[in-house]
C-alpha cells in the first residue's frame, strides 16, 4: 500500500510535470535494484548528468533491497503511465521482469537492460553491460601467470549467492576459463571437478560474508594460495581471514568491480588485480540511446560478435603480466566509481 | 495429561518406557523442567558428537574450534540482548540494524572525522542505548507491541544506515591507520609471550567478551532483584505488579540494557569483520532469535536461561562448521537451523506440559 501510494503520487506529479513541459520533451526512466549500492548510485549520477545535457527528463526508481522485484514492476507501470520514451533497467529478477517489460515495449517504449542481462537477453531492445565473463577471464589469466605453480595451485572460489545469479556465474566461469580450468557447464558454478579448486562458498558480496566464507575454505585446506572473489568487499573480508591466520602476503586475491575502495586495496596489496567496470558509462550511453530513439526511432546495435553492447572492462594492477592487457592502479583510481 | 507418581519398580518402568506417559520419560520431563539449561547442553553435546564422527574428528581440531567460536561470537552477544527482551515476552527485530548503525557511527567518527577512538566507541554505544530507550518507551508508554515497535525501528535504522553511508564500507587499512582501538576485539589475547589458547588455537578478545558477558548476565538474572523482576514481568505481568514490581520501569530498563549490549556487539563486530560494512549482518536479528529459541527460552516470556542462549548460539555454530567440513552446501546450514528451532520449541512445549 505504501509503495502504491508513493508510486501513484510520483506518477501524478510526473504527469503534471509532463503537461507543463514542452510537447517534444522526452521522458526516460531509470530503474535500479536499489539506490543504496554505490554502483547504482554512480549509475544514477551518470544518467542524471547525461539527461540534463540532452534535455531529457529523467525519473529514477529503485527497489528497497536487492531482490525487490515488486517495486521494479510498480516502477515500470508508473513509467508507462508517465508516457516515457525509454526505460533503463537493472533487473532484480531477470526472468520475472520480462513480462512487465513486454507490456512497456508493446506501448512503443525502448527497453534497455543495464549491467544485468535479462533472461532471455532479447527481452530488452538492447543491453549495455560489462562483459562479466571477460572480466572474470582477465583476472583468471592474470592469476595463472602470477602464481608460482599454476598446475598445483589451490584455489578458493568466493561466489555471490547460492541462487547463482548470472553476474556471479559469468565472473566465476570466466575466471576459471582464464586460469585454464575446464568449467563443465558454463551456466553454473560448482560442477567443476578440477582438483585445484578447494571449494565454492557464498559471500552475499559483503565483507562479513567474505571473511566467513574464506575461513570455511581455509578449514578445508589451509594451503589455499589463489582466491577468486565476486567483488571487492568480499575480497576485503577474505583478506582479513587470511591475515588472522598469518597468511596475508602469501595468497593471491583477485576480484571484479573497480570501485574506489577496491582499487585502493589493489594499491595497498590486499588485492592483486581487479577487473574494473564502468557504471557511469552504461547509464550515460543508455540515456543517449533513448534520446536518439525518441528522435528517429533508432534502436542501438550490439557490439560486434556479442549479443549486448559492451561498455568495457579493464584489468587494474601494478604487476602486469605478458599476454594480459591491463591498466595501472593510478589510471584505475582516475576511473573508479563509488 | 496423566498425573502419575513415580513409584514404579524397575520392571514396570521398562514395560512403560515405549508409551512414554509414565515412568522414566515423565521423570526425564520433570528433570528437564527443573533444569532448563539442560536441553540446550544436551543438543549441543549431541551435535558435537555427531559432527565429530561425520567429519572424522576434524571438528575438534584447534582451527575448527577457533573458527566456530569466532563466527559465533557476534551473534552470541546479540542473542544475550535478545534473551533479556524475550524473557519479558517481547522480541527485538532491530538488534542487527542498531548494531550496524552503532558501528557505522563509531567508524565515521573515529576514521572519517578523527574523533579519538574511545569517544567514538562511546558515542556508538550511547546511540544504541538511546534507540533501546526509544523502543522501551514505545512499548511501555505508548503500549505498542514489541514486535511492531522493533519492526519499525529495524527499518528506520537500516534506512538511516544506507542513507548515511551510501552503502560504502570503511576499509580495514583506514581503521588501522586512524583508530586501531575500534578493532581491539579482533586481536589475539596475548600478553608478552603468553597467549590464551583453546585446543592450541589462539583466541581473540571477542571470545573472552562473550564469556564475561554471559557470566555477568547469568549473575544478574539469577542473583539480583532486577533479574528476578525481569522473569516475573515476563511470566505474569499483573501478578508481578501486584507483588510490587514496577513492570514498566523494569521493561524500560531491559530495553536500555539490551541496547548497551548491542552497542558492545557493534564494537566487537568491527574487530570480527575488519572493515566497517553497512551491508553485513543483514540477518543478525533473526540469527539472534534463533540462538535464543534453540537455547530453550520461551517466546512467551518468563522462562529460559541466559546460558541456554550461549549453548544455542554454539549449537548453530557447530552445525555451520560441521556441515561445511562435511562438504555440505550453505543451504543445508539454513535447513538445519530451521529444524533445530522447531525441535527446540517442540521440546519446550513438551517440558512445559508438566507444569500445572
Amino acid at each position: 500500500m505504501k509503495k502504491l501510494l508513493a508510486g501513484s503520487a510520483v506518477a501524478a506529479l510526473s504527469m503534471t510535470g509532463a503537461a507543463f513541459a514542452d510537447a517534444h520533451g522526452t521522458t526516460a526512466c531509470l530503474i535500479t535494484k536499489t539506490d543504496i549500492n554505490p554502483f547504482f548510485v554512480k549509475m544514477r549520477e551518470g544518467a542524471t548528468a547525461k539527461a540534463e545535457e540532452l534535455g531529457v527528463s529523467l525519473q529514477s526508481y529503485a527497489g528497497e533491497v536487492d531482490g525487490d522485484h515488486e517495486a521494479q514492476v510498480d516502477a515500470i507501470e508508473t513509467c508507462i503511465a508517465a508516457g516515457a520514451k525509454g526505460i533503463l533497467i537493472t533487473a532484480s529478477d531477470t526472468k520475472a521482469i520480462v513480462e512487465p517489460l513486454r507490456a512497456a515495449r508493446d506501448q512503443g517504449i525502448l527497453v534497455i537492460a543495464l549491467d544485468t542481462p535479462l533472461e532471455p537477453i532479447d527481452a530488452a531492445d538492447a543491453t549495455f553491460a560489462t562483459d562479466n565473463f571477460e572480466a572474470g577471464r582477465l583476472i583468471g589469466a592474470w592469476a595463472a601467470a602470477s602464481v608460482d605453480d599454476p598446475e598445483n595451485a589451490k584455489i578458493a572460489m568466493l561466489d555471490l549467492a547460492e541462487s547463482q545469479p548470472s553476474v556471479g556465474v559469468l565472473r566465476d566461469q570466466g575466471f576459471l576459463t582464464g586460469f585454464g580450468i575446464d568449467v563443465k557447464d558454463p551456466n553454473r558454478w560448482g560442477d567443476e571437478d578440477d582438483p585445484r579448486i578447494v571449494g565454492n562458498e557464498v559471500t552475499a558480496g559483503n565483507e562479513e560474508g567474505g571473511r566467513t566464507a574464506m575461513e570455511n575454505l581455509l578449514l578445508q585446506d589451509p594451503e589455499i594460495n589463489v582466491v577468486y572473489t565476486i567483488n571487492e568487499p568480499a575480497a576485503a573480508g577474505a583478506y582479513e581471514a587470511l591475515k588472522a591466520m598469518g597468511r596475508d602476503g602469501e595468497v593471491l586475491i583477485v576480484s571484479v568491480d573497480g570501485g574506489c575502495p577496491g582499487v585502493q586495496n589493489v594499491a595497498d596489496g590486499v588485492i592483486g588485480a581487479t577487473s574494473q567496470q564502468y557504471p557511469l558509462l552504461m547509464a550515460s550511453l543508455g540515456i543517449e540511446a533513448i534520446a536518439q530513439f525518441a528522435e528517429d526511432g533508432t534502436v542501438p546495435e550490439p557490439t560486434e560478435g556479442l549479443d549486448f553492447t559492451n561498455t568495457g572492462v579493464n584489468l587494474v594492477t601494478d604487476a602486469p603480466v605478458d599476454g594480459v592487457e591491463s591498466i595501472s592502479v593510478s589510471e584505475g583510481q582516475d576511473r573508479c566509481w563509488g | 495429561m496423566a498425573e502419575t507418581t513415580e513409584t514404579g519398580t524397575a520392571t514396570e518402568r521398562v514395560a512403560e518406557f515405549e508409551h512414554g506417559r509414565h515412568g522414566p520419560l515423565a521423570r526425564v520431563q520433570h528433570v528437564l523442567h527443573n533444569a532448563p539449561t539442560l536441553v540446550p547442553i544436551i543438543i549441543l553435546a549431541l551435535s558435537v558428537v555427531a559432527f565429530t564422527v561425520a567429519t572424522d574428528g576434524r571438528l575438534l581440531t584447534g582451527l575448527a574450534i577457533k573458527i566456530t567460536l569466532e563466527q559465533t561470537a557476534i551473534i552470541a552477544i546479540l542473542a544475550c540482548a535478545q534473551t533479556l527482551i524475550i524473557l519479558t515476552a517481547g522480541i527485538d527485530l532491530s538488534v542487527g540494524a542498531v548494531m550496524v548503525l552503532a558501528y557505522v557511527i563509531m567508524g565515521h567518527l573515529g576514521v572519517t572525522y578523527g574523533v579519538p577512538a574511545p569517544l567514538s566507541i562511546l558515542a556508538g554505544m550511547l546511540v544504541a542505548m538511546a534507540l533501546g530507550c526509544v523502543n522501551g518507551l514505545l512499548v511501555t508508554r505508548v503500549r505498542l507491541p514489541p514486535f511492531i515497535v522493533t519492526l519499525g525501528m529495524w527499518q528506520i535504522v537500516l534506512a538511516t544506515v544506507f542513507l548515511y553511508t551510501g552503502s560504502q564500507s570503511i576499509r580495514s587499512q583506514d581503521i588501522d591507520a586512524a583508530a586501531p582501538m575500534l578493532k581491539v576485539f579482533g586481536e589475539r589475547v596475548e600478553i608478552g609471550d603468553w597467549s590464551l589458547r583453546i585446543m592450541g588455537a589462539p583466541t581473540i578478545y571477542a571470545v573472552v567478551l562473550v564469556v564475561l558477558l554471559f557470566a555477568t548476565f547469568w549473575y544478574v538474572l539469577n542473583r539480583t532483584a532486577w533479574g528476578r523482576h525481569v522473569y516475573a514481568v515476563g511470566d505474569d505481568r499483573e501478578s508481578a505488579e501486584l507483588a510490587g514490581v514496577r513492570a514498566d520501569r523494569v521493561l524500560l530498563s531491559v530495553y536500555v540494557v539490551a541496547g548497551a549490549i548491542v552497542g558492545l556487539a557493534a564494537w566487537a563486530a568491527i574487530g570480527r569483520v575488519g572493515s566497517i560494512s553497512p551491508s553485513s549482518f543483514a540477518e543478525a536479528n533473526l540469527d539472534s532469535i534463533a540462538a535464543v529459541v534453540i537455547g530453550g527460552t520461551s517466546l512467551f516470556g518468563g522462562r529460559g536461561t541466559i546460558l541456554g542462549t550461549l549453548f544455542g548460539a554454539l549449537t548453530v555454530g557447530v552445525f555451520s562448521t560441521g556441515l561445511k567440513l562435511a562438504g555440505a552446501n550453505p543451504q543445508w546450514v539454513l535447513f538445519a537451523s530451521g529444524c533445530l528451532i522447531i525441535l527446540a520449541v517442540a521440546l519446550d512445549q513438551w517440558i512445559r506440559r508438566i507444569s500445572t
